[in-house]
């Protein structure tokens, strides 16, 4: 994998939303690289900013939100220098978004076939109707529906089966980047690891590279490769997912990872004190030293750049030197 | 435990709680023939001497809101009767309903949706100390309210006088707690209140709802699908597939060892938040379920990959496979069989 070179790049992507209470700095510098066949986790709590990372990636943003600098490539081509025409023709067929609640994005009236050529025309008007109905069964089957599902109409389908249709309907053009936001948020358990079961395996046919978004670290935990954890606009660390679950080194990551349920901390509730930033009004410096147990006084005034450690991990944070060395350990312990 | 002693308890006391038999069918129109039974033939008894934390799992379909609902006096049983403290609640009046509409109280899954949003905080929380008179003064209203925002870990300063949106999802979610927690209730309700909650803020609330329960001796009936919260905060545990009870007992048990096939596929379905536990190693057999199946044997039985021909003709009994646990599966026919009456015998409180 190391030889390869990165299907997504995303360098210093910045949105803001321009509300009446002043500037929301929703994505702030966000960088991000990404390789085939690699399967990403964003997760952080409600407006952090994971979804406005993905619609940027998408340049979906509506107003009062823009994309305010940076750039995103999916391999050599550069989606930030597209025509509105030209992204138009890369979605999909580039990369594709699975919205979160995809299954209720589905036209009620039309049947499923139709939904489905009615994309696939967009982008290939010159694919023949024989050549555009074999592209739809194979989706089809690709996330285990039977062809007959083709001629249903959305409301015939359970919870389940329509997300597998959302998902069909993604990879219909064989995208190298696949976002899904919360593809399973709905759904039980069950049809749950049948969603993703079907998602892996599409995922592994094509080689693309998957983001995951959500809040279910439980999911990421069995989903995917590498976790980005982001805070108000931020990513605080990406670490491949057993670092992520064994010895986050953010203190907001680990955190997270310790509010968790397990199977061995039964009755044991560790909640993340505090409150999320109004990203209006971020705290001065690093944006989680109000609720950071290891605060120090350079995060009240330094906002932590995003810093490659020795090690691989991507961590921002001012209790690790460029070695990835913990600083003043006994100054912790006493805070 | 002193378990002899509480067997005891069980023959004298009234239960505060009780399901007899109740089943619940919903039909479509006066002509349909067309019924889905939400609920069938469940039994249960919450103790009124020993506060518990009782979990209903299940999927979307399984009963378990039907049975919140029914509980709470929302809608009546089709068969059966529910007992409060020994009376039958579609049955109470006057004082009796005004007791019990005080004593059951109920946590809902959207904070965003039980909020009117043009009212403050203090509005949610003045109407129940109004309407049951639980204070004489403005400053012991004021009081009662600090109390209760305080037990579920919240600074009244921060919250009062605000306005719904405003608060995070986790905040409202622990107002609606704190609402609850007001009217001292004797039983909390509680249909998956976290579902809709950030991961980091869920323990936060599943904290304030053990501390009802241990702090305030309060029961509570915890209403999920997701078995890691179950796990987590409630002593027992019934699980439910389409209206039945495949397996229940205690959640240390069911959860860490479970009999029951479905229990098996949907415990092999959790996403544990554990590297080195991978999920589904369990076949998912039938991907989507036959509904409209003839009604009669196991529910489970189109999806099960042990089923048998006895399994299509009759419901299987409970069968008592450990001290504290049953399974309604005839691979466990070897084992004592016990009433469905008898449930609760297999929930530790």
């Amino acid at each position: 994998m190391t030889q390869q070179s990165p299907v997504l790049r995303v360098i210093d992507l910045q949105v803001s939303y321009y509300t009446e209470a002043g500037r929301a700095l929703a994505l702030d510098h966000a960088s991000l690289e990404l390789y085939p066949g690699e399967k990403l986790g964003m997760v952080g709590e409600s407006g952090c900013g994971k979804s406005t990372m993905a619609l940027a990636m998408m340049r979906m943003i509506k107003p009062p939100g823009r994309i305010e600098g940076g750039q995103v490539f999916v391999g050599d081509t550069e989606l930030t220098a597209l025509s509105e025409e030209q992204m138009r023709k890369a979605r999909l067929s580039l990369i594709s978004y699975i919205p979160q609640g995809a299954m209720n994005s589905l036209n009620p009236v039309l049947r499923i076939e139709t939904q489905m050529r009615d994309a696939i025309k967009e982008h290939k008007p010159e694919m023949s109707d024989a050549e555009v109905q074999e592209r739809i069964y194979s989706a089809l089957e690709s996330v285990e529906l039977r062809r007959s599902v083709a001629r249903m109409y959305p409301h015939e389908l359970s919870g389940g089966m329509k997300q597998r249709v959302c998902i069909a309907i993604g990879i219909l053009l064989s995208p190298k980047v696949i976002i899904a936001d919360e593809p399973t948020s709905a759904l039980d358990v069950v049809t749950q690891r049948q969603v993703m079961e079907t998602l892996d395996r599409v995922q592994k046919q094509l080689g693309s590279a998957v983001i995951l978004i959500g809040h279910d670290m439980g999911l990421m935990a069995q989903f995917v490769d590498k976790v980005a954890v982001m805070y108000a606009g931020k990513f605080t660390e990406i670490s491949p997912v057993r670092d992520m679950f064994t010895d986050p080194m953010h203190p907001y990551a680990r955190a997270l990872i310790e509010s968790l349920p397990t199977l061995s901390n039964k009755g044991v509730f560790k909640g993340i004190p505090g409150l999320a930033p109004s990203l209006i009004r971020r705290p001065p410096g690093c944006a989680f030293h109000p609720r950071c147990a290891y605060v120090m006084e350079v995060c009240k005034t330094v906002v932590p750049t995003l810093e490659r450690l020795p090690n691989g991990r991507l961590v921002s944070c001012h209790l690790y030197d460029h070695e990835g060395n913990r600083l003043n350990a006994e100054l912790r312990m006493a805070g | 435990m002193p378990q002899g002693r509480s067997r005891v308890l069980d023959l004298n006391m009234t239960p505060l709680l009780e399901f007899r038999n109740v089943t619940k069918i919903y039909t479509k129109g006066l002509l349909s023939r067309a019924a889905t039974t939400a609920l069938d033939d469940v039994s249960l008894k919450i103790e009124d001497d020993r506060p518990t934390i009782l979990t209903v799992a299940g999927e979307s379909g399984s009963g378990k809101t039907t049975l919140a609902m029914l509980l709470l006096g929302f809608i009546s049983p089709t068969h059966g009767q529910i007992l409060y403290k020994g009376k039958d609640i579609t049955r109470l009046h006057g004082e009796e309903r005004i007791t019990f509409r005080k004593e059951v109280q109920a946590v809902f899954q959207d904070p965003f949706a039980v909020f009117n949003p043009f009212y403050t905080v203090d509005h949610l929380l003045t109407v129940p100390i109004e309407k049951f008179k639980l204070a004489r003064s403005k400053s012991e209203a004021r009081d009662k309210m600090d109390e209760a925002l305080s037990a579920v870990g919240l600074r009244p300063e921060d919250v009062l006088g605000r306005f719904p949106h405003q608060l995070s999802g986790g905040q409202r979610q622990r107002i609606n707690v704190a609402r609850a927690l007001l009217l001292k209730p004797r039983l909390l309700v509680a249909d998956e209140p976290v579902s809709m909650v950030d991961a980091s803020l869920r323990a936060t609330i599943l904290e304030s709802l053990r501390k009802l329960n241990r702090e305030y001796g309060i029961s509570i009936i915890y209403i999920t699908h997701d078995l890691t919260t179950a796990y987590h905060v409630a002593n027992s545990i019934i699980v439910l597939y389409r209206g039945s009870v495949m397996e229940a007992g205690d959640v240390e048990r069911v959860i860490r060892d479970p009999q029951h096939p479905y229990t098996r596929l949907l415990i092999d379905s959790i996403p544990w938040p554990d590297i080195n536990r991978k999920w589904g190693q369990t076949e998912i057999v039938a991907r989507e379920q036959e509904h409209g199946s003839i009604e009669t044997g196991c529910k489970f039985a189109s999806r099960c990959p042990f089923m048998m021909d006895k399994c299509r003709q009759a419901l299987p009994p409970l069968y008592q496979v450990a001290d504290k646990q049953a399974a309604s599966c005839y691979l466990y026919d070897q084992q004592p069989a016990i009433a469905r009456e008898r449930l609760s015998e297999m929930l530790p409180a």
